[in-house]
């Protein structure tokens, strides 16, 4: 796989070249350029925020087309407790597990019941006193920004696979078993509710390769199951996840799971980066952990959502409060609490650093901070970049030019006509400079 | 050039949500140049302690940070009541906080410990009635990243 495969990508042709997109990324990861917006691949984390705020729908989420599924002998479904939220007249679980099968999946397997796995792992990782919390890592766009901008944080981020993974293995293993099938004829699909978890699919975090074999954005499920779950005239009993897992869905929700009441719950992308500050610094000290999604209103919120987050999440509720505690039906196995853990380090990713010689990295940053004093420090945006001072660092980096900045122009543009007039005044440009003729 | 980067900031007295504006700015500044970040963290959690004592003790102050390929040395003045001992102050525990500021959950003597324990060296440098100069150094035993 690609090593920098990004769900979010930009639609050219309805790409406008506005400012609005820039302004809004977390980690400064899009230029205008020539009239178009640019995704700095390095950077991005695809939390989609800038999918959110393009009033020209140009940033897209890439996911797979339903008919991939049919790629695949045997097909499983699965189905993130945030589908629960997303139907105002039947939030029955078992409605929509069923009308999914309808769709052309042999089975459906909750994320929701991986959920409540990782939920007892997590809790024999919990510390009994910690000077500094442990930090969920279910969100793939907030472990994302871990990787790029808080490094010192990486040791305490939770070392375990996302329910998405913990599920695919799950759901992979039991078609195995019941079908005698080779795992290559077995596809798994995701339902996603957002773009980082289809980035996590192709460039997984945690394991070498995802099992995983595609991701259909929830809105595109849904525009499918509303007909087909009207067409059911009998439910199957698929519903098995309790309480704590469909929780999940919401922020909160895996916090609120691990029996502990010195936890946070924190959501948006912007929040998340306060958040994550203030444990860096030490000044977190009094909680154990922490549960941050990059979507308001955790995944339920996510970008290819059809519902409101905030109605969802009152939805949510009350499919919680149709469900029971049901105790999850796998055994706390040896062989579970080894594959829940992750096969590979998360690595940092230093994509904020100047240079990897310190002494040019100082260099540079003197050079950045010289013309940072030249520049407006307006913020405008009109050079394609953030912000004055990041633009200083794409000069800096060789990105671009001073005079990407339009005041910069301006003034060269000014002092350039003042020269010619000046040279006008010395005579140039009236003939009596040419060389004699002989 | 001689490799070093100078940066100063001033530290606004009596503004507890401002201090750490300073250590905030200089973690950014160390996250660029590719600092290892543990030793950023150390910089960072000693700086945020001389800001508020700063701020509790003398009513603000100024901060100098320079940064080498070799250490970073901090050094903060303030123009406050100084310190009388400043062996005492140094024990865990020991402060001359206010109830006021006791009550505001600071003031619990750690600072100065805290800033000895995350810097290599530390020196305090004070004049009762004139003002505190505390001046820390962290070395940079692996100057760059992985």
């Amino acid at each position: 796989m690609k090593p920098y495969f990004h769900s979010v990508t930009l639609d050219r042709e309805k790409c406008k070249g506005c400012t609005n997109c820039i302004k809004r990324c977390p980690t400064e990861a899009i230029r205008v350029r020539d009239g178009k917006a640019k995704i700095i691949k390095e950077r991005c984390i695809d939390c989609g925020e800038c999918i959110r705020v393009c009033p020209y729908h140009a940033k897209k989420a890439t996911t797979d087309d339903f008919d991939r599924i049919f790629d695949f002998k045997y097909r499983i479904a699965l189905v993130a407790p945030a589908m629960y939220a997303q139907f105002k007249d039947k939030p029955d679980v078992n409605a929509i597990l069923t009308g999914v099968k309808a769709l052309g999946f042999d089975d459906v397997f909750e994320v929701a019941r991986a959920a409540e796995l990782v939920t007892a792992a997590t809790k024999e990782l919990m510390p009994a006193d910690a000077s500094r919390p442990l930090i969920s890592s279910a969100c793939p766009a907030v472990m994302r920004l871990i990787r790029v901008r808080f490094p010192d944080l990486i040791p305490n981020v939770v070392p375990l696979l996302a329910p998405i993974e913990l599920g695919a293995w799950l759901a992979k293993e039991r078609a195995i078993i019941a079908t005698g099938l080779n795992p290559a004829e077995i596809g798994v699909f995701f339902i996603t509710p957002c773009a980082a978890k289809v980035t996590s699919a192709y460039v997984p975090i945690g394991v070498e390769s995802s099992l995983v074999d595609g991701c259909i954005a929830m809105k595109d499920m849904y525009l499918r199951l509303l007909p087909a779950m009207k067409r059911l005239t009998r439910y199957e009993n698929l519903a098995t996840a309790g309480l704590e897992g469909i929780a999940w869905a919401k922020n909160g929700g895996e916090g609120s799971a691990l029996n502990s009441e010195r936890y946070i719950a924190v959501d948006g992308i912007w929040n998340v980066i306060k958040v994550l500050e203030e444990v860096e610094n030490g000044k977190i000290d009094d909680i154990v952990f922490v549960e941050a999604s990059a979507c308001v209103g955790g995944c339920v919120g996510g970008p290819l959502t059809v519902e409101n987050a905030f109605v969802a999440k009152t939805r949510i509720q009350s499919v919680l409060e149709n469900t029971s505690l049901a105790p999850s039906p796998y055994l706390w196995s040896d062989e579970i609490k080894n594959a829940v853990k992750w096969r590979k380090p998360v690595e940092f990713a230093p994509v904020m650093t100047l240079d990897g010689d310190m002494v040019k990295a100082m260099r540079k940053l003197e050079h950045l901070e010289a013309i940072y004093e030249q520049l407006p420090r307006l913020d405008c945006g009109s050079c394609g970049a953030p912000s004055c001072h990041a633009l200083a660092e794409d000069i800096v980096r060789g990105f671009a030019r001073e005079t990407d900045c339009v005041f910069k122009l301006r003034e060269r543009v000014k002092h350039l006509a003042m020269e010619m007039v000046e040279l006008e005044g010395q005579g140039f440009g009236q003939g009596n400079k040419t060389p004699k003729q002989s | 050039m001689d490799n070093k980067i100078i940066l100063s900031y001033e530290i606004d007295g009596g503004n507890f949500s401002g201090a750490g504006e300073a250590s905030s700015s200089v973690k950014k500044v160390l996250k660029q140049l590719g600092v290892d970040s543990d030793i950023i963290r150390r910089v960072v959690i000693s700086m945020y302690e001389a800001e508020i004592n700063a701020v509790i003790h003398a009513g603000g102050g100024r901060a100098e940070v320079e940064i080498s390929p070799d250490k970073i040395y901090v050094k903060f003045t303030d123009d406050g009541p100084g310190i009388a001992d400043v062996q005492q102050a140094m024990r865990e525990g020991f402060s001359t906080a206010s109830q006021k500021i006791r009550e505001m959950g600071f003031g619990a003597g750690m600072g100065l410990p805290n800033i000895k324990s995350y810097t290599d060296e530390i020196r305090i440098t004070s004049d009762v009635g004139k003002g505190t100069v505390v001046e820390m150094v962290v070395y940079l035993q692996e100057p760059v990243q992985k």
